[in-house]
């Protein structure tokens, strides 16, 4: 255990934890939108940003990424001093460029005072804030089916070469984590399209509703070893639940890694 | 053979300087990029041809010599004849026939050959009196245009590999991170980060495997130093390598080289092959018990690829993207391992260090900024090329001296330094030292070392809207302040030179680039503001005269300036031909007239009016 101080109050955490999640479990209200508890951190928002100091730095300060920045002992950490304040607030200005009519992005840009970004709205602004939580997830699960193509300003999340993606197996991870729903899907029943893929779902023996797609059961039951009946029986096809069950399965897989 | 021990590798240097001294003058024909290209190769081919039909009082054409680039490529192909010096320039293959008669077998100069100096326009017959090699001092660059690229028998002749049989045989690996430390050597890469200190790090960290990484990205555009060395000092770099791997406890060493640098590439690999052919890599060197490999990792050509943790990524094979580096690469990069990474030029510095003494190097240069560092000078200035320059010298030295001054004697407007995200200095800063700490102080940087010239045509918005555009286009896109923010700067910028700007405008742009600098994720953000905080730092009137009166003082920013025919228009008519827009009237001998109206700016008349009689407003 490591102690620091976090807004003048003394606190506890373990070691090898990120400042964030300490931050998050006090309840102190700090804006991150490329953090998950279910991928590794990244750091690409930027929103996270506190400062820290140490009472030998003598004054001296620091800004960090709180979600890449492991806990130390005797850290002090503020985590809405102006400096810091100022630089959100242009992030979110310049989200809200790329981004001018995400929900998302509005709702946090207004808890720091902006209703309209003062830079110039991009003429062809989607909802996309490129957070890569899709991708990354996907990645975590081991499908890689999707990812982010071009560099600088022209980057993009996409399938390979803009195609359905053959690797695809239509879990719904990626749309479940993407926090402004920009990944659109439909589910009809008996079939799911994503990613311009149709895919045929299982359906629960008992109650006959929808469960997963069979390529993913497959997938799961091949790479897995999870059986394949165990999906006739899912009672739960709602997005949500699917994701949480990949979250757990990453999770696992991330600790059987360690 | 092969050199298993100090004493065959010094037996191997007289052999191989011998056979070096065997000719009585020697052939050097620059074969770097730039020469090649004016056609080297051609005036090595003639040569050959020639000396193969008739030999020259022994003379023959093993003492024709392919050498790396000299760093005056613009006045190339060059030869040069040793050991007199004799300096030839723009040398084409029907001139070889005339060296070999007079220079070579009569001690004559061939006088039109000759470099002519532009400031006195007078002959130099002598390679070392030539004003852009004799204020140079070439540390890094020292066997440039000196020994054969590609032969590591050359190499050994003046004296190479002899500092790695030094470190291994006499000195501990603590004694020569010790002597690199206070040799005060900063890497050359761009940070200055102490050189020692690095190695210290990584050597003091628990772990079974190491590596030592050269980076040659060099992805600054216009940069050319580390290709030089790569292609035309190979072995000076491995023997860096070597030294720091046996320093650190490295087994394993890799070189990044990006796809656009092929020569690099061959040679490096040529290097490589005849080193582990010899047994000076590979296990047991020179029967020490030390072991150590490169490999070459070949980059895609990504600006970014050549920031630590983004090269890192790009040499385990995975897409090239910075990641945060609260734990710095020296404890955990390569394949999560402590990693060395150091630059072309660091590396090559390293050799002489230890052959030469820590206190040798801290006596070059200034305290906080020891020895030389190299530079391509580029730009408006008569004499441009690759130069190594001591630590402290001025900038208008090296602009006036080395680079002969500005080109048609304009008057001085900036010289941009420390690559695209560099920062451009006033003349008010000419007298200004030329080391890490004194730049960075005036709002520049070393950088890897480039340095662009600028006269008074130049629009200095445009210039920062152009380094603006490179970073937009070559940031990675991962994180906002970057990929949003520069993008935004960008934006703002353009505004100006299209006169659509206001004075909110610069004070947002100044808020932003502090965000930008504060909140991106790696150093090409943070230090991506550059173009644009530098620029209004030194001069903001002109930035304010583009948003107030709506005009570009350089005359560069096409939405704000027209051409306009003054009186002293000839009427030769010859605008009138150029003109794909019949914007301009007139008649043989009287004055011509020009309709604004379907004026597209395309400057074409301005460039052929011989009688400056279009004046750009
Ligand atoms: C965007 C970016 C691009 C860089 N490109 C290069 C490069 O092309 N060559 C280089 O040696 N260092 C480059 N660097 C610096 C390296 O990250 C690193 O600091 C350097 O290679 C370390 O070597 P040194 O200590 O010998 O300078 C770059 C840094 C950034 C942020
Ligand atoms: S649906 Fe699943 S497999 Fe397909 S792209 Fe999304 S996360 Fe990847
Ligand atoms: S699609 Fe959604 S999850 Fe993916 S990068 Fe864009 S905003 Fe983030
Ligand atoms: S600062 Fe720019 S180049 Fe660096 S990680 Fe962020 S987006 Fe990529
Ligand atoms: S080229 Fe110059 S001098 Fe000739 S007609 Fe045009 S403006 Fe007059
Ligand atoms: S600037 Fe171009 S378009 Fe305008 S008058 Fe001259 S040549 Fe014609
Ligand atoms: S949560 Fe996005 S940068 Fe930390």
């Amino acid at each position: 255990m490591v102690s620091l101080t976090i807004n003048g109050k003394l606190v506890r955490a373990a070691e090898n934890e990120m400042l964030l999640a300490v931050i998050q479990r006090e309840r102190i209200d700090i804006p991150s939108t490329c953090n998950h508890k279910a991928v590794e951190p990244f750091g690409a928002c930027r929103l996270c940003t506190v400062e820290i100091t140490r009472a030998e730095w003598d004054g001296w300060k620091r800004l960090v990424t709180s979600c890449l920045y492991p806990v130390e002992e005797g850290l002090i950490v503020s985590t809405h001093t102006p400096q810091v304040i100022e630089l959100r607030k242009t992030i979110l200005d310049l989200q809200l460029a790329r981004s001018p009519k995400a929900p998302y992005v509005q709702d946090l840009a207004a808890q720091y005072g902006i209703t309209r970004t003062s830079f110039e709205e991009m003429p062809d602004g989607d909802d996309c804030i490129l957070c890569a939580l899709c991708t990354r997830v996907c990645d975590q699960m081991g499908f890689r089916a999707i990812s982010t193509v071009n560099r600088g300003h022209g980057k993009e999340v996409a399938p390979p070469l803009h195609q359905a993606p053959p690797d695809c197996v239509g879990c719904l991870a990626c749309a479940q984590i993407c926090p402004t729903n920009f990944i659109k899907y439909t589910d009809k029943g008996d079939t799911r399209t994503i990613w311009g893929k149709t895919f045929e779902m299982l359906k629960c023996e008992e109650t006959g509703r929808p469960t997963i797609t069979r390529a993913f059961a497959e997938y799961l039951s091949k790479h897995r070893d999870i059986p394949a009946e165990y999906f006739q029986y899912g009672d739960q096809s709602h997005r949500e639940q699917t994701a949480l069950t990949m979250g757990k399965i990453a999770l696992w897989q991330r600790q059987e890694k360690a | 053979m092969s050199i298993g021990t100090p004493q065959q590798l010094e037996q191997l240097h007289h052999e191989c300087s011998a056979a070096r001294d065997r000719f009585q003058k020697r052939v050097i024909v620059c074969c770097g990029t730039g020469c090649l290209a004016n056609g080297a190769a051609a005036i090595v081919g003639a040569f050959q041809k020639a000396l193969r039909e008739r030999e020259i009082n022994g003379f023959t054409v093993e003492a024709v010599k392919e050498t790396g680039c000299h760093g005056f490529c613009e006045q190339g192909p060059l030869v040069v004849i040793e050991p007199q010096g004799t300096f030839y320039t723009r040398v084409k293959p029907k001139d070889v026939a005339g060296i070999i008669d007079k220079s070579i077998a009569e001690n004559q100069v061939i006088e039109t050959l000759l470099y002519k100096n532009p400031v006195t326009q007078t002959r130099i017959e002598r390679y070392p009196d030539v004003p852009f090699f004799s204020h140079q001092q070439r540390i890094a660059l020292r066997n440039l245009g000196k020994i054969a690229a590609n032969d590591i028998r050359e190499y050994v002749a003046v004296g190479g590999y002899q500092a790695l049989a030094k470190a291994l045989t006499t000195m501990t690996p603590d004694q020569i991170i010790k002597d690199i430390t206070t040799s005060g050597l900063r890497g050359r890469g761009g940070a200055g980060f102490s050189t020692g200190k690095k190695w210290r790090t990584c050597a003091s960290v628990k772990d079974e495997r190491r590596y030592v990484i050269c980076n040659g990205d060099e992805g600054d555009p216009g940069a050319f130093m580390d290709r030089s060395i790569m292609e035309g000092d190979p072995h000076s770099v491995l023997e860096g390598m070597m030294i720091c791997a046996y320093a650190v406890g490295s087994q394993q060493g890799y070189i990044y080289v990006r796809e656009e640098y092929p020569l690099a590439v061959i040679h490096l690999q040529k290097a490589i092959d005849d080193c582990e052919r010899e047994g000076l890599l590979g296990d047991n060197i020179l029967g020490t018990g030390f072991s150590f490999r490169i490999r070459i990792a070949r980059g895609a050509g990504a600006f970014v690829c050549g920031e630590s943790s983004a090269l890192m990524k790009s040499v385990a094979g995975e897409v090239g993207e910075p990641r945060a580096k609260y734990i710095r690469s020296v404890i955990k990069g390569l394949f999560d391992k402590p990693t060395v990474l150091n630059n072309v030029e660091t590396f090559a510095n390293v050799p002489i260090i230890i052959s030469n003494g820590a206190d040798w190097y801290k006596s070059i240069g200034v305290p906080n900024s020891t020895g030389t560092k190299a530079f391509s000078l580029v730009g408006k200035v008569k004499n441009t090329g690759l130069i190594e320059v001591p630590m402290g010298i001025t900038l208008r030295e090296i602009i006036y001296d080395i680079g002969g001054g500005i080109i048609n004697d304009r008057p001085f407007k900036a010289v941009q330094t420390g690559g695209p995200s560099g920062g451009c200095l006033p003349e008010s800063k000419l007298d200004l030292q030329v080391d890490f700490d004194s730049l960075t102080a005036a709002g520049s940087m070393m950088g890897s070392g480039g340095m662009i010239v600028m006269d008074d045509r130049t629009c200095i918005v445009d210039v920062a809207k152009y380094f603006l555009e490179f970073l937009v286009s070559e940031s990675c896109g991962k994180c906002v302040p970057c990929r949003e923010g520069l993008y935004q700067l960008h934006r703002i910028v353009t505004r100006v030179t299209e006169g659509n700007a206001t004075e909110e405008d610069l004070a947002r742009a100044e808020k932003l680039s502090e965000a930008i600098v504060t909140g991106s994720l790696c150093g090409l953000g943070q230090s991506g503001a550059n173009p644009f905080l530098s620029t209004i730092r030194y001069f903001r009137d002109e930035y304010l005269v583009h948003i107030r009166e709506k005009r570009c003082p350089a005359g560069v920013c096409k939405p704000l300036i027209r051409y306009e025919i003054n009186d002293k228009c000839t009427g030769c008519m010859a605008c009138i031909t150029a003109c794909a827009y019949t914007a301009i009237t007139g008649k043989k001998k009287q004055i011509h007239v020009l309709d604004q109206d379907k004026c597209t700016k395309c400057g074409a008349c301005f460039a052929v009016c011989t009688y400056q009689a279009i004046d750009v407003i």
